[in-house]
């Protein structure tokens, strides 16, 4: 007791071990809690997708067109739609995006005016993607005459998620630690020079991340492709600048909403082929980012 | 040069373990002096004793004054050392010799510095010109995440090197002492190294720019004694075609490891100045202000 407490003070220290051991305890058993009802809705999902998916799963159904007939409607039309799409957002996005990044994170002067330009492009990723949509329909579909056309629904998707991997790949950029940069600029580099030599390479992996959450979004996205005029039922392989198009969360749309069961199940099914296809995506981006990352700890 | 007491020898080769424990009086080695028994640095005619030289220098962070007009020469070829307590401006004087201090946006500078004569502010004067001529080694090491080999390729490939890379690399890794460690290993991780190795490897990357000055800025803080030492033995070994000038907070390197030393301490206001310079053994044996002798006796700081 003595030894403990200071003279002439009472006991200054309440170890109370239990109640904190308590406390920790408490808090893991509210994470796993967490984990375990997302888990749950996982399983629940994927259970009731695959078990009424799969069946309907053939390379009838992914090489067909949709059909009034169940047992011959597919999906390749919109397949290869969200292909297409995908590829187009990337090519668009990827460039524009990490260069904006890079200017504002590297090169832009931390004044008033792109304060407000950091501020509003964080809104940006908060707008509704409806308004995209809207947007979409005045500038590229009308307002520079593409037409509904893939193209245009790609623009327009491109808009959406801009935001997003710019606000990812700030971030990334940011966490590039300054010592990274005096270390190649006291070498003799220029800013350019230290961005594409040092600073970029270290913050590749996080601008991956970002990508293929960005990636995610615009594949999965429905709303703004309805209004720039993305259709329901295409039977033929699209032609990015000159025909009408569909991708799959549409498809899916158009054969959910149909009261006919065996027309649900082929929802159930597209569902699963896009769901694949994220899976691959995803799994690709690790890949790479894992090869990017070989280097990097600090 | 002055007359120099006998003193303790202890060269850095010589040292039981690398470290001095603590208690043991400052021990000061003479070694700086043995490499080079007779020689003032400026009894070559053909270039002047002094590389970089400071007239008049305050720097201001915002409207903070971290330095108070000062002024000093660095000896071409020599070791000199900046030593005084946290805070004082040292590693803010450190920078102002390659511009480093321009990267943080309300840094502002008053005063001189040439360099060979030339005025490394001056209007014509390119800061990426002065920072391959003028290196730098930074306290924590901080290698790119990229293989020994590109980091040691970095400056050379950026300043547009004409020549065998690989020769001026293994040459590089050599100078720095690291070549064996690592002769094996080149396409690896300059971060798979020890703290150590990946400070020598930083030395390295910067002697392949083929500077003329080194700045240190702390280089051993981060480092155990052991790797401490041979960083030292490093910087004797450099010294006779560098010039190096080395902050540090570590009395006993200071001593041990450099021919000048420089003491700066702070005013009232915070804003640094120099209070005393000289051959390192002097201010540690027989400082003429109060200040540095407190200073150096570890009464303060």
């Amino acid at each position: 007791m003595a030894a403990d407490a200071a003279p002439g003070t009472a006991v200054r220290f309440e170890p109370n071990l239990m109640r904190r051991k308590l406390a920790g305890t408490i808090f893991l058993g509210l994470c796993l809690l967490a984990v375990g009802a997302l888990l749950l809705t996982l399983v629940v999902l994927l259970w009731d997708i695959l078990s009424r998916g799969l069946p309907w799963l053939d390379a009838q159904f992914l090489t067909g067109a949709p059909s009034r007939r169940t047992e011959r409607a597919g999906v390749l039309p919109a397949l290869v739609g969200t292909i297409e799409i995908a590829v187009l957002v990337a090519l668009i996005t990827f460039p524009v995006g990490v260069a904006a990044a890079i200017y504002l994170e590297e090169y832009a002067k931390d004044n008033r005016l792109n304060r407000l330009l950091r501020t509003n492009i964080a809104n940006l990723a908060g707008v509704p993607s409806i308004v995209y949509g809207i947007f979409g329909l005045a500038l590229f579909v009308r307002g520079l005459g593409l037409g509904s056309t893939l193209i245009a629904g790609a623009l327009t998707l491109s808009l959406l998620i801009l935001p997003v991997l710019i606000i990812a790949s700030m971030e990334a950029l940011r966490a590039v630690p300054r010592a990274q940069r005096e270390a190649a600029f006291a070498l003799g580099a220029s800013r350019w020079q230290v961005v594409r030599g040092s600073v970029l390479p270290a913050a590749a992996p996080g601008i991956l991340t970002g990508i293929i959450l960005a990636m995610a979004r615009a594949i999965g996205e429905t709303a703004p492709l309805i209004l720039v005029g993305a259709v329901t039922f295409v039977t033929f392989l699209p032609n990015p600048v000159a025909s009408g198009y569909t991708v799959l969360p549409i498809q899916i749309f158009q054969w959910a909403g149909d009261p006919r069961s065996d027309f649900q199940s082929l929802a159930a099914a597209a569902i699963t082929v896009l769901l694949v296809l994220m899976v691959v995506l995803n799994g690709l981006a690790i890949l790479i980012r894992a090869r990017l990352s070989r280097h990097l700890a600090w | 040069m002055e007359k120099e007491p006998p003193v303790t020898l202890t060269s850095p080769t010589r040292a039981p373990n690398g470290s001095q424990s603590p208690g043991v009086p400052i021990r000061i080695t003479a070694s700086s002096d043995a490499r080079r028994p007779s020689a003032p640095a400026s009894s070559d005619a053909s270039e002047s004793a002094t590389t970089i030289r400071l007239e008049g220098i305050s720097c201001w962070y915002g409207g903070f004054r971290a330095i108070r007009d000062v002024s000093l020469d660095v000896e071409r070829r020599r070791i000199t050392a900046l030593i005084g307590p946290s805070g004082c401006g040292k590693s803010t004087l450190l920078r102002t010799m390659n511009r480093m201090n321009e990267l943080v946006p309300s840094f502002r500078l008053e005063g001189r510095v040439t360099f060979d004569g030339t005025d490394i502010y001056g209007r014509a004067v390119d800061p990426v010109v002065v920072r391959r001529r003028v290196g730098m080694v930074f306290q924590k090491p901080n290698p790119f995440p990229k293989s020994i080999y590109d980091n040691v390729a970095f400056g050379p490939r950026v300043n547009g090197f004409k020549g065998n890379l690989d020769e001026l690399v293994e040459r590089s890794l050599r100078r720095a002492a690291l070549w064996d460690e690592v002769k094996d290993k080149v396409r690896e991780s300059g971060l798979s190294l020890s703290g150590g190795q990946q400070q020598r490897l930083c030395i390295a990357r910067t002697i392949a720019t083929e500077p003329e000055v080194i700045l240190m800025d702390e280089p051993c803080s981060a480092l155990d004694p052991r790797a401490t030492l041979q960083i030292e033995e490093l910087m004797a070994e450099l010294s006779r075609d560098y010039t190096i000038v080395i902050v540090t907070h570590n009395m006993q390197q200071a001593a041990r490891a450099s021919d000048t030393t420089i003491f700066m301490t702070m005013a009232d206001d915070r804003a640094g100045y120099i209070v005393e310079r000289g051959p390192t053994l002097r201010i540690f044996t027989n400082p003429e202000q109060r200040l540095t002798e407190d200073y150096v006796s570890g009464r303060f700081g």
